[in-house]
């Protein structure tokens, strides 16, 4: 049995809200990756997933817990690892020879012409002969994808970490680079003995790794360790494929819920709202009534083109509303979900009123709070502050955000961006 | 501030229109000097208010700078919108506008402030009018040319889907104006304005207190308390009137620009979350109870002003639809033009004539001199740069730090750096320093900011990601400085080296002569040429130094400023 290339120990990260609070972004993960793996991390946007990834590169210091990469644990960047990340991070003003050279700035066993060499040689692999000279800004995205991974791989990584390296590029680039590097990878003709890819793609990590790691939200635990043991190449239409995903594709969507309502019930935390619009929401719905009978999660996502990404946070806001209701990656409308797409535009609001009122706890205070006030007005900076310190500053505003558009749309409350201010509207006449 | 910058730095090839509109501005620059000079004794004013040190009196002397302030801040924004708006809508006389505000852009106003006190005085005789439209003249011409351009980019960039509506609607040029034009600049506008204003200071502060001719003219205000102070050398009073500028300008900054910056990012157009701007005096004004009623009675007002003008226009376009009167306001357009070109053609004439008064070596003598105040320019530019990167980037990376240090940044901008001056003279006298060297951070020290700022807004600008990868790719810290940070911040760096080096052209001519009671030490350069010439009234040598700085800058922005601003744009933009 190969050595762990990388364990991680325990690992917490927190971070520190205002107010003696803090938020877990990740807790007590344990994880060992060892030589010749390609390993997934999924979980819902905002779990930490980049975090965690950052934390085995030594870009990020956990708050708790050790790293341990070939057995020894440092602080700082690890040599022996690189990165390929979501938005290329090119150097605009370097050509691409010049950007892939930088990999081998360390590399003082080679001089220069050598360094170049090789450079090109990398350059020529991943399928940029010809583009040397060129710029960042005359690539298309997938071309300059290419190059954040040559310049990756010329540093002969022993472990490669990639941070969504596809999200930002086209299905059919993505789709042909995937291949490409799965190419390199398994044909061995990279030096590279393990890979770590976090992704929010499913089907993407089904098709590549050969085991996916799946991550709660809130804080993020390790919640599903699912070897993919398919023999390349691997048929998207294969039913095997299709069960793998949609078993990933379940767990996410159970685990995502179940932990919301966990926690309204069992703590006093305001739980947190997913940010899904209120449009979104009963467009939803709607085709969920045209459907019309219990349907697979993760063939409607294919069906609406939705990734994971997009499609969680509806079905968790519609499942919190008790208007689906999920189970084993199935989802189904609830009685008051057909009412609610059968109601007209009026009568739908008043459903969603009352089961908002009733199962979402943060709009019903922000509700009576403006309700206890004489002139029915409150600054948001109120409610901000409070939602800061349970969710941070970021994910306070999203709340916020998400908070107004369903009491706007529930006819709750209304909202004067320029003066930053709710208030309950006057009924007239 | 970089992203106005790019809307006002088009890059158009020089051409002739440009050699035309150089030899129009000269023309111009005559004709105002001639309105001068015509009056060769003015009266000046008789009851010249004396300036009392008394500490008390600085309320009013403060408030009697604002209101210099706001009336120039007013008599520009009027310049902005006529100026730009035919500008904008006028393709034919655009193509003299444009190069013509681009040159009024680098000619140095503060050469020409003694030719239009004396032309004003002879306007009013007699009475304090005339030196107080002159400052607030020295003013305006410090802040509209900016706003102009700003106003006159975001006019000419409104999206052709907007401006179809507004025709399919049926909108009124005012309408257009007030719904379409003035929130599209808006953002852009408001940011210059507060730039011009915080520049406006320095010109306020050299325009008070000024000689023409042998007179001492004081208008009552804070620039002259500081100059009586200086006379009397009075320390006290010096740190005094310091103190009153900065509590002025912080003052101005919370309640008026904070507030309208604020406000204005309601006119966004993008919906953009983050960089959001604050103001507590705002947040105020928008939660008590007397401004909404206020705002109502406002309303009403304007509703009936407003469909009172849309019988005005009514009218109009009746109007305008009669051939023989179309014909008329044809003719007299026409007539005009030719008019002012006759005037201009009579007076560049004139102007050259008089300049070819100059002897050959005085002539010779005020381009030489321009060489040293360039000179002068680069080497305070260099010293500029050298302290501003290593401080701005080490703030710009550490975003709390920026948050707290840039309103800092923009007072220290906004204060009249020639407020200053006396201490460093006093410096130099007790020191034996040479002005020669001197006027160097004289001429850099109320514009070395501006470079400052936008380093740090460069370096706010790296992305994270390119961090990262920096650490990813384990470059050193020599070679993170060559490959990430000089070249992330070389774009903003070229825009603050392009308004800190114009500014210190400007600053030149109250730099490289100062004085301390009744010492006075003077540079060889052109500025220390134009004030001299303008404290003797020689006319050919005032006309003659203005116009060969104003050609020097030009000729720089070009060959120089430009080239680097193309470069850094089209190989060091990160976006």
């Amino acid at each position: 049995m190969a050595e762990a290339l990388i364990k991680l120990d325990h690992i917490f990260k927190t971070y520190d809200l205002p107010g003696n609070n803090n938020s877990t972004v990740l807790s007590d993960i344990n994880l060992e990756i060892q030589e010749g793996e390609f390993v997934a991390i999924l979980g819902p946007s905002g779990s930490g997933k980049s975090t965690l990834l950052r934390i085995i590169a030594g870009l990020v210091e956990p708050s708790q817990g050790k790293v341990y990469y070939k057995n020894e644990s440092g602080e700082g960047f690890r040599t022996g690892m690189s990165m390929v990340f979501q938005s290329f991070a090119l150097f605009p003003w370097l050509t691409v020879l010049e950007n892939v050279k930088l990999g081998l700035k360390n590399n003082h066993s080679l001089d220069e012409k050598q360094k170049e060499e090789k450079a090109i040689e990398i350059i020529d692999m991943i399928g940029l002969d010809g583009f040397e000279r060129a710029y960042p800004k005359e690539l298309s995205g997938g071309m300059k994808q290419r190059v954040g991974l040559g310049r990756a791989l010329v540093m002969e990584p022993d472990l490669l970490l990639m941070d969504e390296p596809f999200s930002a590029l086209d299905v059919l680039t993505a789709e042909n680079l995937k291949r490409d590097l799965l190419e390199l990878w398994m044909e061995k003709r990279i030096p590279t003995k393990s890979i770590i890819m976090v992704t929010h793609g499913i089907e993407e990590a089904v098709y590549m790794a050969n085991r996916a790691v799946v991550l709660s939200r809130d804080p993020a635990r390790v919640v599903a360790n699912i070897p993919i043991n398919l023999p390349h190449w691997r048929d998207k239409q294969d039913r095997m494929f299709t069960a793998l995903v949609d078993k990933i594709y379940s767990i996410l969507t159970t685990k995502e819920v179940g932990a919301a309502t966990y926690k309204e019930d069992k703590t006093k935390k305001l739980a947190q709202l997913p940010n899904a619009r209120s449009g979104a929401l009963t467009g939803f719905i709607e085709l969920l009534e045209d459907i019309g009978q219990k349907t697979d999660l993760y063939k409607l996502g294919d069906q609406l083109n939705l990734d994971l990404e997009d499609l969680l946070p509806i079905v968790e806001a519609a499942s919190m509303l008790q208007l689906v209701m999920i189970k084993e990656g199935d989802i189904e409308l609830t009685p008051i979900g057909k009412a609610f797409a059968e109601a007209t535009v009026l009568e739908r609001k008043e459903i969603f009123r009352e089961q908002a009122l009733q199962r979402v706890g943060s709009l019903n205070t922000v509700f009576s709070a403006l309700n206890s006030k004489s002139n029915g007005k409150m600054p948001e900076e109120f409610f901000l502050n409070i939602l800061t310190r349970h969710f941070g500053e970021e994910e306070a505003q999203n709340q916020l955000n998400t908070i107004i558009d369903w009491g706007r749309y529930a006819e709750l409350f209304a909202y004067d961006e320029h003066v930053g201010q709710l208030f309950l509207e006057k009924e007239e006449d | 501030m970089r992203r106005e910058f790019i809307q006002t730095q088009q890059t158009r090839k020089f051409g002739w229109v440009d050699i035309l509109v150089i030899v129009l501005s000269f023309g111009l620059l005559y004709f105002i000097l001639s309105l001068g000079s015509g009056m060769k004794a003015p009266v000046v004013p008789e009851q010249i208010s004396e300036i009392s040190l008394d500490p008390l009196l600085l309320p009013y002397y403060a408030g009697r700078s604002l209101i210099r302030m706001f009336l120039a801040y007013g008599l520009s924004l009027v310049f902005t919108f006529v100026y730009g708006h035919i500008a904008a809508y006028n393709k034919s006389a655009s193509i003299v506008m444009v190069p013509l505000l681009d040159i009024l852009q680098s000619i140095p106003v503060l050469g020409f402030l003694s030719v239009t006190v004396t032309g004003l005085i002879g306007l009013f005789p007699g009475s304090m009018l005339g030196p107080e439209l002159a400052s607030i003249f020295a003013i305006f011409t410090g802040q509209a040319w900016n706003m102009t351009f700003s106003f006159y980019y975001s006019v000419t960039a409104i999206p052709s889907e907007l401006r179809e509506v507004s025709a399919m609607t049926n909108m009124s040029v005012f309408s257009k104006f007030t719904k379409l034009e003035l929130p599209y600049s808006m953002i852009g506008l408001v940011w210059n304005s507060m730039m011009s204003f915080g520049g406006g200071w320095f010109f306020l502060a050299a325009s008070e207190a000024i000689t023409v001719l042998g007179k001492d003219i004081k208008l009552p205000g804070i620039g002259s308390y500081m100059a009586t102070a200086i006379d009397k050398g009075d320390i006290n009073a010096i740190y005094l009137s310091i103190v009153t500028m900065i509590i002025t300008i912080v003052v101005v900054d919370q309640l008026f620009w904070r507030p309208l910056v604020a406000w204005s990012q309601k006119f966004k157009m993008e919906q953009s979350e983050g960089d959001e701007q604050k103001s507590w005096f705002l947040d105020l004004l928008r939660k008590s109870v007397v401004i909404s009623q206020v705002q109502t009675v406002v309303r009403t007002i304007a509703l009936k002003i407003k469909s009172s003008i849309k019988g005005i226009n009514r009218n109009k376009l009746n109007l305008k639809e009669n051939t023989l009167i179309k014909f008329w306001v044809r003719l007299l357009k026409w007539g005009a033009a030719f008019g002012v070109i006759y005037v201009i053609i009579n007076h560049v004439f004139d102007g050259l004539l008089l300049v070819l008064q100059l002897s050959q070596s005085d002539l010779l003598k005020a381009i030489g001199y321009g060489g040293y105040t360039f000179l002068r320019v680069l080497a305070g530019t260099l010293i500029g740069t050298l302290w501003t990167v290593p401080v701005g980037v080490s703030i710009g990376l550490n975003p709390k730090l920026a948050r707290f240090a840039q309103p800092l940044i923009q007072i220290a901008a906004s204060f009249p750096a020639n407020m200053v001056f006396p201490f460093i003279t006093l410096f130099y006298l007790n020191y034996h320093i040479s002005i020669e060297i001197g006027a160097v951070p004289l001429m850099i020290l109320g514009t070395q900011w501006y470079i400052l700022f936008n380093v740090i807004a460069g370096a706010l600008a790296i992305p994270n990601d390119l961090k990262e990868a920096s650490t990813v790719l384990g470059l050193n810290c020599y070679e993170r400085w060559k490959k990430l940070i000089l070249p992330a911040i070389f774009p903003y760096l070229v825009t603050g080296w392009i308004t800190a080096s114009g500014g210190a052209w400007n600053a030149s001519i109250v730099s490289e002569i100062v004085s301390w009671q009744n010492h006075d030490l003077i540079a060889t350069g052109l500025g220390a040429y134009i004030a001299s010439a303008t404290y003797e009234g020689n006319w050919p040598k005032i006309i003659w130094g203005i116009t060969v700085m104003a050609l020097i800058v030009v000729f720089t922005n070009r060959l120089i400023w430009r080239k680097l601003y193309k470069l850094a744009n089209e190989k060091f933009n990160i976006a």
